[in-house]
Order: C-alpha cells, then structure tokens, then sequence
C-alpha cells in the first residue's frame, strides 16, 4: 500500500474536529469517519504539519506502550497542540514530556501520595465534604449553577483535605483557586492567584516541618524539603500543580457525566436506586470511558521507524492517540459502544491515557468520582436539568472537555 | 498461574491493587508489590484483568 505523503495536496481532516451539531457528547464524525482498513491517517493540524492519529483502541494501546514511542516535546516533529503549548512545553519540562528513566525518577517523587490505600483512607472526608455541599445546596435557592455549587468545589476541598490545608482557610483556599480556573478570569487575575497561594502553601509547609501531620504537605515538608532534595518553594509549586491538574478534570466528570445522566434517565435511575455499593465504581469507569473528558489527545513522537498492520510510521513523525474516538471502539467494548451503558465492563478504557504516563491521580479521581456518583442523586432524585440542552455552552477549546455552566434545579 | 512483577516499570496507577487487592498492594511509594505469587483460582480473572489493564505491562503471567 503507498504510503499517504506528509506533503502532498490531499485534503487531510483538520485535528481538532467540530463535534457534531446537538450532540454534546460524540466524537468528531470527520474524524471518527477515518477509513477503518488502515490502523492510522494523517490529519492537519494546526503548524500546518501532518501527524499520524491513532483512533484504534488496540493500536492506541500497542504504541503507547512502545518505548520507540516518545512523549519528549522538544524533538522535531512533536505535534503540539496549539502555539501556547509548543511555547510552554518547550521551556517548562516536566516529567509529562519526557522518557523513561528521568520520567521514572521524577513522576516516583510525586506518586506515593496517591496509593489507593491512601486513597481510601480519604474516602469518609471526601463522603462529608460532598455532603455538606448538597447541603447547603439543598438549604438556598433554585435553580443554581451546579459547576459553580458543586462540581468544582467537590475537587477544591478535597484538595485541602489532602494537602492538609486547615479548615478554617478553606474560603481562602476555594476562593483563590475558583479564580484559577474561572474561563472570565484574566492571566494577571490567574497568575496573581497562582502566586498568593504558592506563598500560602510555602508557609504552610514550615508550619508541617515543625508539626508534621498526616498529609501530603507533612510528607513533603518532612522528607524532600528536610533532606534538601526540594526547595520549600518548590514543593509549594508541586502542591498548586496538583491543584490544578485534579481540579479541571475532576470538575467536569462531575457536571459532564451529570448531563449525561440526566440525558439518559435509564441509566440515571440504575444509580439512584442501586443497592450495592459496587454500582457507582462501574458507573464511573463507563462514564470516564463514554465522556473521554482529556478529549484534545494524548501526544508523541516516533524515535525509530515502527511497522504496524502493513503501515510505517517513520522515526521523527508525530502520532495523536485519539482515546475518546479508541474508548468508541467496537472491537474494544461489548455491545454498541456508542450507547452509555452503566451496566457494561467498562475497566479496560483509555480515559487516564496508556502506558508509562497514564495519570497518577487517578486513584484520587476515582474516589471522588465514585462518592458523587454514588450519593448525588439519590440525595437529590428529583435533580433535573433547568435550562434546555442548546443552550449549554461545551467546552469545545481547551484540554479538557466540559460543560461551562449546568444551571439544575429539584 | 504464577504471577511476577516487575517493580521497576511499575508506573504506580493502582489498577492492580483496585482489581486483586488479595494478590496485589502497593509499598510507601505506591509501587507493586506482590501479595501472591501462586493466587487461588477464585482470584484468576482478576489478576488476568490486572496483567491487561497495567500500563505499564509490569505484571507477568505464567498459566499452567
Ligand atoms: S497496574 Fe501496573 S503500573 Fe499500576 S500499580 Fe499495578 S503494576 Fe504498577
């Protein structure tokens, strides 16, 4: 077969796509439509240039697991997403664009606060923190903007509760932070924020070091800061990244996969009246599956020549790994794939990426998905949407897929 | 079934740990560590799922 030429005049699907008109939670057609008898096509994408993308569950898997497969941003041919972050990887290397073994070395510092045990240990504080939220929702009036009420202070207290961040600073904390990933906010507005609560965080970590608790910032003020292999600002700075990587992501699941719920009053109800307990865990893994919220593709670039399925990628070409279109895959999930089914075995999908840089916080995401899931609407079974779907605003820019606002009443 | 892992390519992502907490834990790190390196057939599948969904491929298995 000839291979399609990364220069030639052939109309390419741009990357991104639209989605399709009114329906918020399918992948783009142009690029779902891809000719199904090749594991790979070209798309344009923005620099102009013409990336492989990989829209097949078991390719995707395959190559991501490919150490030939490289996620370092600075090589020719990385396919970055916009000039913003051609810009920002270039010059902020984190263990997010780099191999194995520095990747190793550094993304090991950071994950023993997220073991699933510890994890779990969080589960009854994150259980009070979403109830007191349906509380006070409950308590003022309707209808209200559940982003706003619910969907992302869920995230930004168990951030607190996490990093140990005392109680009584939490409206500093939220309000802080409600800034950050406000869309109105301007960058000196963020960057202001960004700042006030890295100096907070930093003071907070003296106070660990000299009363440690049982948090991470006691851990990090206890062990790297105490032993000098981090500064105090920086173990600050690794707390607002945090911050900020749990609280987007973790933000939309909860509105998103509710206008989903609501969408679909079916599967809604299997939530609302399960009796075990085991319902909500299979409920979240098929809604990170169905939603694929990390919908702007996970990016690579090829060290070496690599053959797969009769195709050759060649050594300095950039691959997309589309795993909202691969969490779509047939041949990947039992029944038709497009459907949202809470009932399905859903655990083998590529919501949290593949290989060595699938998400580490998703142990964290899923106690927090799996307490919402499991509580709101049974606390709330009248919970109905308060504005008519069209006039919802989606994310369709950006990283991370969502839904601006969620205006719902009871 | 006899299992084997590999802690250094381990990536931390608990899946393991989530799907056969018998068979599988994670040390102060969050990096493997084998429970059970010959489990009960009751626990089979499980660790097979484990072996599928890791990441980073750092779960061998041995059936006979
Ligand atoms: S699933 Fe794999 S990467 Fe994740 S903790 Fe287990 S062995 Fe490590």
């Amino acid at each position: 077969m000839a291979q399609p030429q990364a220069d030639t005049a052939v109309e390419l699907p741009h990357h991104p796509s639209p989605r399709a008109a009114g329906c918020p939670f399918d992948p783009p057609p142009a690029l779902r439509s891809l000719p199904s008898d090749q594991p790979l096509s070209r798309v344009r994408i923005w620099d102009g240039s013409s990336p492989w993308l990989v829209t097949r569950y078991e390719q995707l898997r395959r190559l991501l697991g490919d150490p030939r497969v490289s996620a370092d941003a600075t090589l020719p041919g990385y396919p970055h997403r916009t000039p913003a972050t051609k810009a920002s990887d270039e010059t902020r290397r984190t263990f997010l664009t780099m191999d194995d073994p520095d990747h190793a070395r550094l993304r090991r510092m950071v994950t023993a606060p997220f073991a699933v045990r510890k994890m779990e240990a969080l589960r009854p504080a994150v259980q009070r923190i979403v109830d007191d939220l349906i509380d006070a929702m409950l308590a003022g009036p309707k209808p209200v903007d559940l982003v706003q009420e619910f969907a992302l202070p869920v995230p930004s207290l168990v951030i607190c509760e996490l990093l140990g961040v005392p109680y009584a600073d939490h409206d500093f904390f939220q309000r802080n932070t409600k800034v950050v990933v406000d869309r109105t906010s301007t960058p000196e507005q963020v960057l202001d924020c960004l700042g006030t609560l890295t100096d907070y965080l930093e003071e907070l970590l003296s106070e660990k070091a000299a009363r440690p608790a049982d948090d991470l910032l006691s851990v990090l003020a206890t062990e790297p800061v105490a032993t000098g292999e981090m500064t105090r600002r920086r173990a600050a700075e690794t707390g607002v990244l945090l911050l900020g990587a749990g609280h987007e992501t973790t933000a939309n699941m909860i509105a998103l996969g509710t206008l989903a719920l609501l969408l679909n009053p079916d599967q809604l109800a299997l939530l609302r009246d399960a009796e075990n307990p085991g319902t909500a865990a299979g409920a979240v893994e098929e809604l990170l599956r169905y939603l694929t919220i990390a919908h702007s593709g996970r990016r690579r670039v090829a060290l070496e020549d690599i053959e797969l399925d009769g195709q050759t990628i060649r050594a300095g070409e950039g691959l997309i790994f589309a795993n909202d279109i691969a969490n779509r895959d047939p041949e990947a999930f039992a029944g038709d794939a497009d459907r949202l089914d809470l009932t399905r075995d859903s655990r083998r999908h590529v919501a949290f990426g593949f290989g060595v840089h699938q998400c580490l916080g998703q142990p964290l995401a899923r106690v927090e998905l799996q307490v919402v899931y499991g509580t709101l609407y049974s606390r709330i079974p009248t919970l109905a949407l308060a504005t008519d779907v069209d006039r919802l605003e989606f994310k369709h820019q950006g990283l991370v897929y969502g839904v601006h606002e969620l205006p719902v009443t009871w | 079934m006899r299992v084997e892992v590999d802690q250094p390519r381990c990536v931390a992502s608990g899946q393991c740990v989530l799907l056969a907490p018998e068979v599988f834990d994670q040390d102060d790190d969050g990096i493997v560590e084998l429970l059970e390196s010959d489990p009960e057939p009751r626990h089979h599948d499980d660790v097979r799922e484990s072996a599928a969904v890791c990441p980073a491929a750092a779960i061998r298995l041995t059936e006979r």
